[in-house]
């Protein structure tokens, strides 16, 4: 087996900020004051707050030193399913950091803030056209921010024919943040269990489907994986009965250029843009989840969208049945910009084939592991596939155990636990950008820690080893919280 | 987690299917969860309490009771009014994997209607929902 | 199709692996999917474009902008154009941090988890409160989910909130409200710029009241009055900020009684960049954290009893509690939030306190050399680093003028306040010099 990536390395330690510094240090170089200083009204004066007093020299040591502690996509795979995380172009952050887009305030007289509102415009078109809808909105700042705006729409939509409706439903294998953006509307969940393919079944779903349920939350391709194959009836039944059918767009990696989502009977979607187009993770963000819609759910888009008059951009609010804003000024135009250039530099062949590769990429790693590992569903597989840890379970060996070990050949974990319906699930998505070498090389470690599982469980158990840090107490973080110093 | 042969079944407390337990005690009814149920969940970190007051119904939400990584329900094995709650949890909420049908005990019922109490299932019967 | 450099596979890599799979092309990948499902267009966007036409096309948008140093934009109202050291742009910049994702895995992201423990203690400190999350999206979001966790701890079904908010952020409440069976009430302003009050008294069953200060006028709040009004009510004090830099002169809303703080923090070494992304702050008192919103980093032990920090309190969260979650936030603003509190930490207790001094003075500076010009302040309140100026009727014509002097005279407050004709919100930060304000208040003189 070639060398992995997993070492220990040359990585130092670093004190909290606050025992750092000595008062009277600094690390910001003050304007010169050109103007006096002014009394402050002594009622409402205080004392600033108490910050450590830290020297250039002390916040670069403190920050590169932290940095060395964390994996990330620049320094190996991540095979997280359902997070698509792809390789960040280095143009887009180039392109993002230009003055004439850091510096812009939002509220600019409109023909001062051309750029900006010819690149959200055209932004939103590519985006309509890659999910085959017909109208798209920017201002979710994340995607269960997406989701909330889409399940305000379907709100608004519902109530403009009479009835907003109490209830949705949602598939064992949805995201939490589905039934989460679906309460904050008022919503009550119904689950629904997906059969034994793995997929929702229309019978399913024409059992519980009434003139009280708003509609479904599916997610296409679906957590297991799988495309889900019955979703055109299923959508003809939620229709049927007056509901619409939301989709959450977590996945559009598997399919662009593919599959149009309106073909599907999807009403509204959103985008993770920090997913499928390739802007980075930040180590939790920002994001940024566009929603697209069908025409009919066109006037309840947030406001102001973006106009084009004459050759020229304007925001306008003027769209009376519009839910309203969810974010104070137009979303993560930052975010915006990177999935731009992402999408400019791909193209529409660059996108498909993206597409097709995150898809053989998987492929080749499912077949490549059955066997090893047990595969719940043994079918066909889109950019993800699902094992579980049902063939350890005689070594008294876990999903957790074996991902730790993983963090020692140089990996970061898969996704784990989820979706809820497979027990001990182990969601491997590698995305497009990983060569083939480093998918043999994944292969290879995890039939690895599958051999340790069986001959020396106990290495597994103490996993990982070669960490900055070893396996953490999140009990007692949760008993007894510390949350600031 | 353990096996079914290594947790505790007491035969002086009823059990509900949805895993809690009911004690007798002079004119209240003890209530907590089953040692099964606190090996499922794992080291506890935080249990949600009613209020010392509030009237439920059998079947009702009485609480939540939290691990690290999961959060269930806790429902009324018999309907009443909560005369005292274990403020010791919020401090020590591991006695419901210590001891979970002593010092782990939650709630104390008045209960409306004590020959529930009857209808729950004993020892026996409950260990055979587990195997089932 | 020209060779992508984000799609390593070459046609012989694919060969191999189509025939590990044992499907004959990539198309084969698909053919389980139905028929009528697939999309059989090609996508309608334009051609790939090259780095170096990506970098012309960026260019020409980007310098269509009004930006400085080319243009001097004197406004404010909820973004701030401040400063940014080098070495914070610098450390930002490592892929480490930009790259990672969620801390999940404590043990292979003990960078983001320290710094984010760090961004919470700065902020707690900085707002005077117990504990601060993870971050949020942005101001208006948080005043959102604040009033949405302040009728959770309440149990009540109605907030109050004062019309000098920020008008976008009372909006995305609205928003966020709309389909709740929640009320929100208004509360007007003063005269002097302040919140009115006198309606409180008479509403019991309250369970929020929000306030920002300093609001959108520029104006600082009486909080610790509010507070007292309403003490006995059972409503939590919801403390907003859109500059949050105030606190280095002001007493921070800790101090005044606030039960909850939450604003924007773009402010802390964070671009315009138009609006987004942003940083939402959010802080409470300790007793309400299980109510609270977003991530949370603890601190911890390893198994070798060394310290580290850990995502903790999950159970609050939606991949967790699902549709009982206190939200449905998942990806945050974390790499804002570590932007944040490289500034802070750049600025230091002593620098911020210097810097926030400084920006106020800039802006007393401007205010009266519009005094003596004679134009009229029309609130007589305490201000930070922006205030309302009411310049005489037919200004716009004076406003456009100086626009094509590439001046930005303030933002026109009608479209917000129809009220507030001829009113502008006026912004100095320590980024204007004397010189611009006094050739601002020259032309404007004209």
């Amino acid at each position: 087996m070639k060398e992995t990536a997993g070492t220990t390395g040359l990585i130092f330690n670093e004190p909290l900020l606050w025992e750092k510094g000595k008062t009277g240090r600094t690390a910001f170089s003050l304007p010169r004051r050109d103007v006096k200083e002014h009394p402050i009204d002594k009622n409402l004066k205080g004392d600033g707050p108490g910050f450590p007093d830290l020297s250039e020299v002390d916040i670069v040591r403190h920050y590169i030193r932290l940095s060395q502690w964390n994996f990330s996509v620049d320094s190996g795979m991540y095979p997280l399913g359902s997070c698509t995380m792809k390789y960040n172009p280095k143009t887009n952050e180039r392109q993002s950091a230009l003055p004439g887009f850091a510096m812009a305030h939002p509220l600019l007289p409109q023909p001062l803030s051309q750029g900006v509102l010819k690149l959200m415009f055209e932004l939103e078109q590519y985006l309509t056209e890659i999910t085959g809808m017909d109208a798209t909105t920017l201002q979710p700042a994340a995607g269960a921010h997406g989701e909330l705006t889409g399940m305000l729409i379907v709100y608004a939509y519902l109530k403009s024919k009479g009835n907003p409706r109490t209830k949705i439903l949602v598939p064992d294998t949805a995201h939490g943040t589905n039934p989460a953006s679906a309460s904050l509307c008022g919503y009550r969940s119904i689950p629904l269990k997906s059969n034994e393919r793995g997929v929702i079944s229309p019978q399913a779903v024409d059992d519980l489907m009434d003139e009280d349920t708003a509609g479904i939350m599916v997610t296409n391709p679906n957590t297991l994986g799988l495309f889900e194959e019955n979703i055109k009836a299923v959508a003809d039944i939620v229709h049927a009965k007056g509901g619409l059918v939301y989709c959450d767009g977590a996945n559009m990696n598997a399919v662009m250029g593919i599959v149009n989502m309106s073909d599907l009977g999807v009403d509204v979607l959103h985008l993770n843009l920090h997913k499928t187009f390739s802007t980075p993770h930040g180590g939790g963000g920002p994001g940024s989840g566009p929603v697209c819609v069908r025409k009919n759910l066109e006037p309840f888009l947030p406001v102001p969208r973006v106009i084009s008059k004459k050759g020229k951009y304007e925001l306008s609010e003027d769209f009376p049945d519009s839910i309203g804003k969810v974010h104070a000024f137009y979303g993560n135009i930052g975010v915006m910009i990177r999935a731009y250039s992402y999408i400019r530099n791909m193209g529409p062949d660059g996108l498909k084939k993206a597409s097709q590769l995150a898809v053989l990429n998987a492929a080749y790693i499912k077949d490549n592991l059955k066997g090893t590992f047990h595969l719940p569903y043994d079918r066909p597989c889109m950019h993800e596939c699902v094992f579980s840890d049902k063939l350890q379970e005689p070594y008294r060996v876990t999903t957790l155990d074996m991902v730790k070990r993983l963090m020692d050949y140089g990996f970061h974990p898969p996704t784990i636990y989820f979706p809820l319906v497979v027990p001990g699930a182990i969601m491997i998505e590698p995305t497009e950008t990983e060569s083939k070498e480093d998918i043999d090389l994944f292969v290879e470690s995890m039939k690895a820690i599958a051999r340790e599982a069986q001959e020396n469980p106990e290495l597994l158990h103490a996993a990982p080893q070669k960490t900055k840090r070893r396996r953490l107490d999140e009990t007692s973080a949760a008993r007894k919280p510390r949350l600031s110093g | 987690m353990k096996e079914l042969n290594e947790l505790k079944f007491p035969d002086d407390v009823r059990y509900a299917e949805s895993h809690e337990w009911a004690r007798s005690e002079g004119d209240r009814v003890k209530v907590g969860i089953s040692d099964y149920a606190q090996d499922q969940l794992g080291d506890i970190v935080f249990v949600e309490l009613p209020e010392v007051g509030d009237t439920l119904d059998k079947g009702e939400e009485f609480g939540t009771v939290e691990s690290v990584k999961a959060v269930s329900e806790l429902y009324m094995p018999l309907a009443g009014e909560v005369v005292a709650i274990n403020e010791t949890l919020e401090d020590a909420p591991e006695k419901v994997n210590n001891t979970p049908y002593g010092d782990g005990w939650m709630i104390e019922i008045k209960a409306e209607n004590p020959s529930e109490l009857d209808g729950l299932l004993d020892n026996d019967a409950y260990l055979g929902t587990l195997k089932g | 199709m020209t060779r992508m450099r984000y799609l390593p596979h070459t046609p012989e890599d694919i060969a191999a692996m189509l025939k590990a799979v044992r499907i004959d092309s990539l198309e084969g990948l698909f053919a389980h999917i139905p028929d009528d499902c697939r999309r059989q267009e090609a996508l309608n966007i334009p051609e790939n474009l090259t780095e170096w036409e990506l970098n012309d096309h960026m260019d020409t948008l980007a310098g269509s902008m009004a930006v400085s140093p080319d243009y001097k934009v004197f406004m404010g109202a909820g973004s701030y154009e401040h400063h940014i050291p080098s070495a914070v742009s610098f450390l930002l910049g490592r892929s480490e941090f930009v790259t990672a994702y969620t801390p999940y895995q404590p043990e292979v992201s003990q960078g983001t988890l320290q710094a984010i423990y760090e961004y919470q203690t700065l902020t707690s400190r900085l707002l005077g409160m117990e504990v601060a999350n993870a971050s949020q999206y942005d101001g208006a979001s948080s005043l959102a989910e604040a009033m949405l966790m302040a009728i959770r701890v309440s149990r009540k079904k109605a907030v109050a909130i004062s019309r000098a908010v920020h008008p976008l952020y009372r909006r995305v409440l609205e928003t966020y409200f709309e389909p709740t069976d929640l009320e929100i009430r208004e509360l007007p302003y003063l005269g002097d710029g302040t919140t009115d009050l006198s309606s409180l008294n008479d509403m019991d069953d309250l369970g929020g009241v929000a306030v920002q200060s300093p609001n959108f006028f520029g104006c600082l709040e009486n909080v610790a009055d509010i507070k007292q009004t309403i003490e006995n009510k059972k409503a939590l004090l919801v403390v907003c900020f859109s500059e949050p830099l105030a606190y280095g002169i002001y007493k921070n809303p800790g101090e005044c009684g606030a039960d909850i703080a939450c604003g924007e923090g773009q402010s802390l070494g964070i671009p315009r960049m138009f609006g987004g992304p942003a940083l939402g702050m959010f802080a409470s008192k300790m007793k309400y954290v299980r109510n609270m919103p977003g991530r949370l980093v603890g601190e911890t032990v390893d198994l070798d009893g060394r310290r580290g920090h850990v995502l903790t309190l999950s159970t609050r969260e939606q991949h967790i509690r699902r549709e009982k979650a206190t939200s449905n936030i998942c990806t945050n603003n974390s790499l804002c939030a570590l932007a944040a509190v490289m500034y802070m930490a750049a600025l230091g207790g002593t620098g911020f306190k210097k810097l926030a001094q400084l920006n106020y003075d800039k802006a007393e500076y401007l205010k009266n050399a519009l005094t003596r010009g004679g134009f009229k302040l029309p609130f007589s309140r305490a201000t930070f680093n922006e205030f309302v100026v009411e310049f005489p009727a037919g200004f716009s014509k004076t406003y456009q003028r100086l626009l094509k002097k590439k001046m930005i005279a303030g933002l026109p407050l009608v479209d917000f306040y129809p009220e507030l004709k001829n009113h502008y919100l006026l912004c100095a930060t320590e980024t204007i010099t004397k010189a611009d304000i006094d050739t601002l208040v020259q032309e404007i003189k004209k």
